[in-house]
Parts: structure tokens; sequence; C-alpha cells
């Protein structure tokens, strides 16, 4: 009994010390935003780096969302003789919901992974120790601007994925189905919010930013020097960035649009 | 910058351990100034551990790790930075970045620390790749150089900053007979060259004798011996003898501490 009061004490202490370990270097990371800026140059080598590389990926998925979502909303609209709204749900879909959470899930599977991986290998190298005696910090020279290139470069896919989405949208409804191009965009341009609708979409996004990133640069840079494990972190970073995108999705939509 | 004392690092009795395995205890060692020290001893005895304390990258559990007089354990961040770049350490397989190329890695301490023109970054990188007679190598990929030569590159990076003093994490292991004498020598003409202090961690017997100034053998946690290569060869200690002799059997434990064998296998039941 004694053991397992133990056990459940020590676990718990673990945790603890994870979440203290884990949010003093997310505020190192915040905190140098500053640095970051001053050398802007290599926020925006990794900005191209993740972005660039996970545009195709972003666009083409959007496209089939648009697809999709096209087919079904009209499917369920042309019931109640209300096809002409096509373009509203279609855009309000993308802009509140599908845009940011698949674009981030998305970004998870190919940048995130990405900087698992690299920054586990590093640390495996020993590349991580040798900069620290060369008396450069690491989390400053190779975790910040890729924290900071992934949270600015996560708002933009996430647009890209919706403007793309619509337009796939566009592309079933009008040009394939024949739904009223006037009204498919006049609907849709009436309905959605800049500030409501595609302000809080931007958030969103931002906030997916925020996280993934995080995840994917904490995961390796505390992952076990080994391949084996470089691969657990990899695995858990897909996971748990994952979820709490999910998660985290849920409670800004309670939030943001009072359901 | 100098101080009085003949000794650049100094160690005093340090005790450190990894979770609950002591790794060092209470070692207490010098390094003068401008000679090659050689830290020697059996593989996970510590040698490495010692590299680490002294560039702070891990803190012991009690002692003093001296270098120029202030103990590294206790220096804050900034303090901390300001001594490593009075350092250079070659790590045992070089670290080198792996996403940039031979020059792009030597020049990378220059290009972070020292605001200077390309022009003479260049010139810099240059020469310290030609010190390492890698000049001809400087555009390729670490992924493209033998072990060897990653080696040599990454000593070049090291020493980009012109450090006092060198550490070295086995550099021989693993290299081949004219790589090994090459890099032996290499450690030998830049001690004297630049005027460094040197510490070599390793344990190939023959070439650290013949480059070191003083050897120090560590073995068990403890210091064994420490002296000038001939008086560490000619040791009636046991524990040293075992070392220079390469015995297998002798005071260095081959096991790793364990239950008792009777009880790991099951022989012995509990006894009541």
């Amino acid at each position: 009994m004694m053991n397992f009061i133990a056990r459940v004490g020590g676990a718990t202490r673990a945790w603890l010390a994870d979440v203290g370990h884990a949010t003093a270097l997310f505020v190192r990371l915040i905190l140098l935003a500053p640095a970051c800026l001053r050398r802007f140059g290599l926020v925006r080598d990794h900005m191209h780096f993740l972005g660039n590389y996970s545009l195709a990926i972003i666009s083409v998925s959007g496209l089939f969302v648009g697809f999709v979502l096209a087919l079904q909303g009209y499917n369920t609209l042309q019931r109640f003789g209300s096809a002409s709204a096509l373009g509203l749900l279609v855009a309000l879909s993308l802009v509140r919901e599908l845009g940011p959470v698949i674009s981030a899930l998305l970004f998870t599977g190919r940048a995130g992974t990405s900087l698992t991986a690299e920054i586990g290998l590093m640390k495996a190298g020993e590349q991580l120790s040798a900069m620290e005696m060369m008396a450069i910090d690491p989390v400053q020279r190779i975790l910040a601007p890729r924290f900071w290139a992934g949270v600015l470069v996560m708002p933009i896919l996430g647009a890209i994925f919706s403007a793309v989405g619509i337009i796939g949208g566009w592309l079933v409804g009008v040009v394939m189905i024949g739904v009223d191009a006037g009204s498919f965009w006049g609907q849709m341009r009436d309905g959605v919010d800049v500030w409501a609708d595609v302000g809080n979409g931007v958030i969103k996004t931002l906030v997916f930013g925020f996280t993934v990133s995080f995840i994917a640069l904490r995961q390796g840079f505390e992952a076990q020097p080994t391949p084996d494990g470089v691969a657990r972190a990899t695995t858990r970073t897909v996971v748990m960035a994952s979820l709490t995108v999910l998660a985290l999705d849920f409670v800004l939509t309670a939030l943001m649009f009072k359901l | 910058m100098t101080t009085g004392s003949p000794h650049l690092v100094e160690l005093r009795d340090i005790h450190f351990g990894y979770g609950d395995r002591p790794v060092l205890e209470g070692v207490s060692l010098q390094v003068p100034r401008g000679k090659v020290t050689a830290l020697m001893g059996a593989s996970g005895g510590g040698k490495t551990t010692v590299l680490r304390l002294i560039g702070g990258q891990h803190r012991a559990q009690s002692g003093a790790v001296l270098f120029e007089q202030q103990d590294i354990g206790r220096l804050n961040k900034e303090q901390l930075y300001q001594a490593r770049r009075r350092m250079g350490m070659l790590f045992q397989f070089g670290a080198l970045f792996t996403d940039m190329s031979v020059f792009d890695n030597v020049a990378f301490p220059l290009r972070e620390h020292a605001h200077l023109p390309e022009t003479m970054v260049r010139d810099i990188v240059l020469m310290k790749l030609e010190a390492v007679g890698l000049r001809g190598a400087r555009d390729l990929r670490p992924s493209e150089i033998s072990g060897g030569m990653a080696r040599r590159v990454a000593l070049a990076r090291a020493m980009a900053l012109d450090p006092e003093l060198m550490m070295y994490d086995e550099p021989f292991a693993g290299l081949d007979p004219i790589s090994l004498g090459t890099a032996a020598r290499l450690i030998r003409q830049l001690n004297d060259a630049l005027g460094l202090t040197s510490i070599v961690v390793s344990h190939d017997l023959e070439e650290t004798f013949r480059i070191a100034d003083k050897v120090v053998i560590l073995a068990n946690g403890r210091i064994a011996a420490q002296g000038t290569p001939e008086e560490v060869r000619h040791s009636t200690d046991p524990l040293v003898h075992q070392f220079v002799s390469a015995a297998p059997e002798g005071p260095v434990r081959f096991h790793y501490p364990a239950q008792d064998a009777a009880q790991d296998y099951g022989v012995a039941k509990e006894r009541a």
C-alpha cells in the first residue's frame, strides 16, 4: 500500500516537473521573440522551409475538402430548397473550423515531425552539446527561430487552405452541379463576417501554430538521444499535437462563437 | 589576463553521479598551463564527465571546478558562456552540423560571436582548415567525409575562436593507424605552436603516452595515479599496472555493480 502511494506520489512529482520544464521552455521561447526579430533571416529561412514544403499538401487537401463540402452541402441544402446558400456553408465551414484544424493537423504531420526528428538527431549527434560548448545557446539559435517560423507560417497555411477549399467548393457547386454563381458568392459575401468568422479563424491558426511548433520542438529537445528515442519522440509529436489541436479547437469554438 | 596560478584548470574533491550511480568520488587534479594533460582510464570511468564538468555542462554535487580561479559550478549563465568562449572542445565523433558544409561549420562560431566582415571570416576559416590539412575539403558536406576528417574539421571549428583550453574527447577512437598518428601529432603541434593548454581524454595508451606531458589515470571514480608518462608507466600500484599492461584481471571492476549472483540466479532461496 505504501509502495502504491509512493509510486503515485513519484509519478505526480515527475508530471509536475515535466509541466514546469515545458512552461519554462515555452516562456523562454516567447521571450526570445526580440532576438529572433533582430536576426530575422533565420526565421525567414525556416518559414521558407516549413511553409513552402507544406504548401503542396495543404493546397491539395484544401481542394479536396472543398470538393467534398460542396457535394455533401448541396445534397443536404437542396432538400430544403436552399442550394443557393451553398457558398455560405462552404465558406463558413472552412474559415471557422476546417481550415484551421485540418491545416494544423497536416502541418503537424508534414512539418512538426520533421522538426522533432531534426532536433532529436542534432541532440543525438551531440550537435546541441557542441553548440553549448561554443557558448551558443541552442534554445536561442536553433529552437527559437524554428518556433517563431512555425507560429508565423501557420496562419498563412490556414488561409491558403480555406481559400483553395472555397475554390474547390465553387468548382463542384457552381461549375459541376450548376448552382447559381451569383447566389453562391453573394450569400457568402453577406453571411461571412470579416472579424467574427475570418478573424477568429486566424486566431485559431495562430494558437495552433504556437501549439504544434512548441510540442514538436520540445519533443525533439527532450528526446532520448538514440534512434529509438527519436522515433518515439516523433510519434509523440503527432499524437500530442493532434489531440491538443482538436481539444483546443473545441474550447476556442465554444469561446468564440458562444454556442 | 593570466593569473599567477600555474594551473589553468583545477578540480577539487569532486563528487558526481548520474542518478544513483556515482561516477566520480572525490577527484582532485590540476591541469598545468601550456601542457598536454592526458586523462586515461577504462570506458565509463568518468573521463568524459570530467570534461563536461569543466565545460559547465554538468555541475558537480560537491567540490569545485576552477577555470582561471573561477568556480565553473557557481557561474551564472552569462559568466559561464564567457568562460566557454575561452574553451574549445572536440567531441568524440566531431559533432559537426550536418546541415552545413565544412566551411560553414568552421565559420559558425566566428559568425555567431565575432562580428567580422565575411572576407575576414573566409581568411580565418581557410587558415584553420589549412592547419588541419583540409583546406581543399571546404565545400564538402559532413556526410561526404570520413570519420577522421570529420574530427579534424571539428578541431578546426573548436579552434576558430582561438581558445586557451582545448579539450579532446576520445580523439583517437575508431581511427586507422595513420589517422591516429596524424591526430596525435596535430594535438601536440597545435598545443605548442599556439600556446594552448590541452586535456586529452583517451584510452589509447601508446599514442597518448607519446604526446602527453602529464598523465592522470582515473579508475573506479578516483585518481589512481598521476605524473609524467614515465612515472605512470613504472608505477607499482596494482590498479595502474593493470591499466598500463592492459590486463583483463585486476582491481578495476569488470562487473557492473549487481546484486548477489546466487540471488540473481535463484539458487539461494529467501532466508527466513
